[in-house]
């Protein structure tokens, strides 16, 4: 018997492997660095006049933890997309530059006050990149992710839950509900619930799919699903406002229902599906205006910020003028003023950099979320699994669906919601949380992007193979 | 005044240093849209040539005659073509009595062989249920379920 020629066109052919670029990320990520420690050392240049003393550990921490995650790729994912890895790089860079701004001037206008948030945020970098080289190392193939569906969507519906069950004291940080508080730690389990959530909805749409696109009327040139098919939508609109009344928290809400009616719509090409979620988010969204204060609040602030300076628009206004005084080109890192806008570190760290570097420096940053968002659609486009292209399609959609929200309410855009600028933002849950999902982005694109012979587990040898034909 | 100056130097050095980075990472997704970097070039033209010369004689496309797929061609180089329902096969048959991974065409040294992954159904050459690796030779129908294949030169 003879036994069959390799199947793995790289070991026959060796001139035909396809290119890994991973050379090209490690260009990028090199830049990334440089980015990052030129902001740095811009900001201590222009508000101390000098460089801070440990410049040199910081710039050899950031290095070594780009540099890690660079290995860990090239070894675990060596056909990975060589833009997601930079991308996060350069934003996470900004962020810890820009939060380090705004300790230098909070030490500034009160020198007792040695809350220093940068450190911190390294800190938690540190353990997003710990849980990136963890997930590439033990998740070696995102199908294995579809059989834990049903686990993880209950995982993620508990984590939702607890903040909402927990007493106030222990959940509550400036009236939203959404966080766990112990021991001085503080975390947002609702971060890791979308992710969760996300692998439920891609698990549960490929199996569903042609039920929820095939079933349907034709009504006013709109493909109508039947009234039962609308079960899984209701599901999700149901949850979501639940969120939305036990945790107080608008952006979670809006964030869950989005993710799942884009990656619906993406499941079943119907675009009915997101007139439909529309229509429900309309309905949710005029009946929670209607009955509760703290969205009412919000919404007003949102339609006329200036006649609420004082009280609950003072936020908002603050943003505008520093977005006015950065003007196109910024106050320059260090030149601004802004501290002025209450908690400028997480929810309104856009207003931030939009002062200090000015319209082409939110243009810029804004373009990086659209390389890394392109980037997941097109690992969603050229996978070949149906379910990694369902989650690839949600993982990037769900940044892309944050960063929109968060800087339109920033922007006075949108109603103000209580998301995170992914990556860039002060906050440990969010930032290592958004590592998570990045790593699951590279798993799916090295998938992608791997020759397509060798995919998928290694075939057994021909003599192993299981040969029913013997049974006859 | 020389402190001005490098402020404003930071000012927009930084700006420029964030836009050439958005530039260096277009440049790559340009390159991945158009192929246009040359080691994706490069690595075409071996393999086409080798492909050539071993084929002067062997076959050179896998023609579908039968069933859904029928006047399907695919052109045969060095590599195996996969035939079955799943998603990454060479040939991807929608057919109820074709298995996942349902058969193997391999070329050694200019001939082809199909063998059988161990499907439900089996693969037939001519009338004879493939077992082992069997030869195959041009215009010998092979059938999978309702699609029927042969090859030719």
């Amino acid at each position: 018997m003879i036994t069959g020629p390799s199947t793995d066109p790289r070991a026959a052919q060796p001139g035909a492997a396809p290119p890994k670029r991973r050379g090209t990320e490690l260009a990028l990520l090199g830049f990334a660095v440089l980015v990052t420690l030129v902001a740095q050392a811009i900001v201590d240049l222009t508000i101390t006049g000098s460089l801070r003393p440990d410049m040199a550990l910081f710039g050899g921490w950031i290095t070594g933890l780009w540099a890690v995650a660079h290995l860990v790729v090239r070894k675990w994912a060596p056909y990975a997309d060589p833009l997601l890895l930079p991308s996060v790089a350069l934003l996470v860079g900004l962020g810890l530059a820009v939060i380090h701004r705004l300790d230098l001037a909070a030490e500034q206008v009160d020198a007792t006050a040695t809350r220093q948030d940068a450190p911190v945020q390294l800190v938690w970098a540190t353990l997003g990149v710990a849980l990136f080289v963890v997930v590439l190392v033990v998740l070696r193939d995102h199908r294995v992710l579809s059989r834990f569906a049903y686990t993880l969507a209950l995982v993620g519906l508990v984590l939702l839950a607890i903040p909402a069950v927990l007493p106030a004291s222990l959940s509550e940080v400036n009236g939203a509900k959404i966080w766990i508080r112990l021991a001085g730690f503080s975390i947002q389990p609702g971060e890791f619930a979308k992710i969760c959530l996300i692998v439920f909805f891609a698990a549960y749409l490929v199996d569903k799919r042609d039920v929820l696109a095939l079933a349907s009327r034709r009504v006013a040139g709109l493909e109508l699903p039947r009234a039962r098919d609308l079960g899984p939508v209701l599901v999700a609109w149901a949850l979501s406002i639940l969120v939305l009344v036990f945790e107080r928290d608008l952006g979670s809400s809006l964030l869950l229902f989005g993710i799942f009616v884009v990656m619906l719509y993406v499941a079943t090409e119907r675009a009915s599906w997101l007139v439909i979620g529309l229509g429900l988010f309309a309905g949710a969204a005029l009946i929670a205006y209607q009955v509760f204060g703290h969205v009412q609040a919000r919404v007003d602030v949102w339609l006329s910020p200036f006649e609420y300076r004082d009280a609950a628009g003072y936020q908002l206004v603050q943003s505008l003028f520093g977005l006015g005084t950065g003007g196109l080109f910024g106050a320059g890192l260090g030149g601004g003023r802004p501290d002025q806008v209450p908690v400028a570190k997480s929810d309104f760290i856009a207003a931030a950099i939009g002062e200090e570097l000015g319209l082409f420096g939110l243009v810029a940053v804004i373009i990086v979320y659209l390389i890394l968002v392109e980037r997941g659609l097109r690992t969603s486009l050229i996978v070949r699994d149906a379910f990694g292209k369902l989650l690839a399609a949600g993982l990037a959609f769900a940044i892309a669906w944050q960063v929109f929200v968060v800087l339109g309410g920033v922007t006075g855009l949108l109603p103000l919601t209580g998301l995170t600028t992914p990556f860039l933002a002060y906050g440990g849950s969010s930032l290592v949380a958004n590592f998570v999902l990045v790593a699951v982005l590279v798993r799916i694109s090295d998938a992608a992007r791997r020759p397509a012979v060798p995919a998928g587990p290694p075939r057994p040898a021909l003599g192993d193979a299981p040969t029913e034909v013997v049974k006859q | 005044m020389t402190a001005e100056i490098v402020l404003q130097i930071f000012r927009f050095g930084f700006l420029l240093l964030l836009w050439l980075f958005i530039f260096a990472a277009f440049r790559v997704v340009r390159a991945d849209l158009f192929g246009g970097r040359a080691g994706r070039v490069s690595s075409v033209p071996p393999r086409a040539a080798a492909a050539g010369k071993k084929k002067t004689r062997g076959p050179r496309t896998l023609v579908v005659t039968a069933g859904p797929l029928a006047g399907t061609k695919i052109t045969l180089s060095d590599q195996p073509i996969l035939i079955g329902r799943a998603d990454d096969s060479t040939l991807v048959l929608t057919d109820d009595f074709a298995s996942s991974r349902h058969a193997r065409l391999t070329n050694r040294g200019g001939t082809w062989y199909v063998e059988d992954l161990g499907s439900t159904n089996g693969t037939y050459l001519d009338q004879q249920r493939v077992q082992g690796p069997l030869l195959v030779s041009p215009g010998q129908p092979i059938r999978i379920g309702q699609t029927a294949l042969e090859l030719r030169s």
